[in-house]
């Protein structure tokens, strides 16, 4: 167990190292193949060669590549130290960096932002795990019936809308029209009910496209396991149907389940961009949004690390909770 | 989804007509029948399936002949309408967002394009996208998956970990990335088609590992099978049994994943272009309608309700269809 959480750890660090080269890679390798200057971008096309190379100085564009990568991660571990024309800069780790556009330090905007981020992601989480795997359990019991229809055309439906479609209705209807819920965000740690009333739309718009794509994995897996020669055992030796669906049936529903749900989650922690856009969340997706669009790369950085890294952590917690779940699995 | 496909299952449409003039000879009573042919019976009885077709069809229909279409209604998608726009608030004059004869989906706010035109237009950017993605996924992931299946090794243990590691990477982000910092000429293309370009590259390329994975699942499994062996005893080449002998039996589970991946690729392309990195204005795409809509919302909500159906019904189209294609191609399911 433990040399697997080793292996699995090692394995972890070295895609968040990669990630970080591919993320460094992308915007100098592609401008600079391109043939256009990164600095230039940052002073615009009218400024005179000098103050060109102040910039490229400042934001150490000059640097070999893997200079720069190497200064990034001890930024992080040890902090770092900026000097740009006699002002020195003592950066203590964790040290992300300086935005490019606003020179803010990161650490503190990544801070600030992941705490919304969170709470979308979990709440919408708890909503969509409870309807789409009752929706799709119940679904596969009474296969064939007008419920199981019925929620199977809503299901298609919630997978064929895109997100920011539903978010805007939402908010055209409920916010705008009936007036019911405030649009606005409004911090955890300033209001409690001024933040459950803002999140509330972000949440079921979210939950409602998981829990639809939740249902139909959750009905056709739980379809495929009511077939297999175990059920039938269990079901011979007398058990009782609900203890053959709940402890039988029911735990192998949700190792593939699980595994979504580790990736899902992950993806969304590190970032839900298009939810956040639509509702205007200050949240990290928001950030890394606006950061690629103004070539702000030590934000990029940021956001994209924390993300990788709510993937990979993600996926591991599953992988041990797989053991739990499964009594065939073992870590190894 | 997860159905396995174990069984050598598409056949080649030949060897089908072959089988049913053997069976033909023999006796009437028993006729042979090839996977394909029983998936297009199942289809044929699967009324949903085939209304998702059928708008698949002519959704194709209306992309290919757009300037036609639009031609006929008398409407440019990129030719504004100021007169039609009311000066104060910006948005459309009459009601439901400028609904008239000449204007059958009313205008767009400010510019006072027309809309049915722009959706028109729109719709070969999405199906465009959508397609030439999946073709670039399928092509990366059917000769990856299937060399890693066959080969084995360290073959496959770099491509399964190359896999892994791109189902891991946040790839939204990546996608945003890449498309937004291309620059605006390359290759001889310009604005919309390097974006175009690089939006159809970059979607197929992440979406490459989801097939991948289960072609190479599906060539290990087969490639210790008898009817390989015997083409392996009779003195055929590597490449003799991987294209002859394995890549006709991972067509099934290929056209399903394709079929899935399509509606994916659409919503990608629409939520790039909503996110303002993807196809930009003046052209139309429907998810950089959507994105202007946000600030009509209120005022004028048809602007928003028009290109977000039209998302709509092209997904769930070809989601039906899919869920359809897969059903019929399950060799466990009910002849």
């Amino acid at each position: 167990m433990l040399a697997y959480l080793i292996r699995r750890l090692f394995a972890a660090a070295v895609m968040l190292v990669v990630i970080v080269m591919v993320v460094f890679s992308i915007f100098f390798l592609i401008p600079k193949w391109a043939g256009v200057d990164i600095a230039t971008s940052f002073v615009g096309k009218q400024a005179d060669p000098s103050s060109v190379k102040a910039v490229a100085e400042k934001l150490g564009l000059n640097d070999p590549i893997y200079a720069q990568v190497w200064e990034f991660f001890k930024g992080i571990f040890v902090g770092r130290t900026y000097s740009a024309g006699g002002d020195v800069t003592n950066c203590s780790a964790p040290c992300f960096g300086y935005s490019f556009r606003s020179e803010q330090a990161i650490w503190p905007v990544l801070t600030d932002r992941f705490p919304v981020t969170l709470g979308l992601a979990l709440g919408a989480a708890v909503l969509w795990l409870i309807f789409g795997l009752a929706a799709g359990v119940l679904s596969a019991l009474k296969r064939g019936t007008l419920w199981d229809r019925g929620a199977m055309v809503v299901a298609l439906a919630g997978v064929s809308l895109p997100i920011y479609f539903t978010g805007l209705l939402s908010l055209a209807v409920f916010s705008y029209g009936l007036g019911w819920l405030d649009a606005q965000y409004v911090p955890l740690e300033d209001s409690f009910t001024g933040w459950l009333g803002g999140m509330i739309l972000p949440w079921i718009t979210l939950a409602f496209l998981y829990a639809a794509m939740y249902a139909r994995i959750t009905r056709a897996t739980m379809m495929e396991i009511l077939g297999e020669d175990y059920i039938r055992t269990a079901r011979a030796k007398g058990l009782r149907e609900s203890v053959v669906i709940r402890k039988h049936a029911m735990r192998s529903t949700m190792t593939p389940i699980l595994t979504m749900l580790g990736m899902d989650l992950g993806a969304l922690i590190g970032g839900a961009i298009l939810t956040e856009t639509t509702f205007s969340l200050p949240g990290l997706g928001q950030a890394v949004l606006n950061a690629i669009k103004n070539q702000d790369l030590p934000v990029i950085l940021g956001v994209t690390l924390i993300t990788s890294l709510a993937v990979l952590i993600a996926n591991l917690v599953v992988d041990v909770l797989y053991a739990v779940i499964d009594p065939r699995v073992r870590l190894a | 989804m997860t159905a396995p496909l174990h069984e050598p299952t598409a056949e080649a449409a030949p060897s089908a007509a072959e089988e049913a003039a053997v069976a033909g000879a023999g006796s009437k009573a028993v006729q042979g029948r090839s996977l394909g042919r029983i998936a297009w019976e199942r289809l044929k009885r699967d009324k949903l399936a085939l209304t998702g077709g059928v708008v698949v069809l002519v959704l194709v229909a209306i992309a290919l002949l757009a300037p036609l279409i639009t031609h006929l209604v008398g409407q440019d998608p990129e030719a504004h309408h100021e007169d039609l726009i009311d000066p104060l608030f910006g948005t459309p004059i009459g009601s439901l967002g400028g609904i008239s004869g000449d204007h059958l989906l009313g205008v767009e706010p400010v510019s006072g394009r027309d809309i049915f035109a722009r959706i028109v237009y729109g719709a070969r950017i999405s199906l465009l996208v959508g397609f030439l993605s999946a073709i670039v996924a399928v092509v990366i992931g059917t000769i990856l998956g299937i060399l890693a299946g066959f080969f084995g090794g360290w073959v496959d243990s770099l491509i399964s970990r190359i896999m892994d590691g791109l189902l891991a990477f946040p790839q939204l982000l990546f996608i945003i990335a890449l498309v937004s910092v291309m620059p605006n000429e390359m290759l001889g293309l310009t604005g919309t088609g390097v974006r175009l370009f690089v939006m159809i590259l970059v979607i197929g390329f992440f979406g490459w590992p989801y097939i991948g994975r289960v072609v190479r699942g599906q060539t290990l499994s087969m490639r210790e099978r008898e009817y390989v062996e015997a083409a392996r005893s009779l003195g055929a080449g590597r490449f003799y049994i991987l294209f002859k002998e394995l890549l006709p039996n991972l067509v099934a589970p290929i056209i399903v994943y394709t079929t899935m991946m399509i509606p994916t690729n659409i919503l990608t392309e629409a939520a790039l272009s909503f996110l303002g990195v993807g196809v930009k204005p003046p052209t139309a795409s429907w998810g950089q309608m959507l994105s202007s809509a946000i600030d009509y919302y209120d005022s004028d909500p048809m602007y928003m309700v028009i290109p977000g159906v039209a998302i709509f019904i092209t997904v769930l189209a070809f989601n039906l269809f899919g869920d359809g294609v897969r059903d019929a191609l399950d060799p466990k399911g009910s002849r």
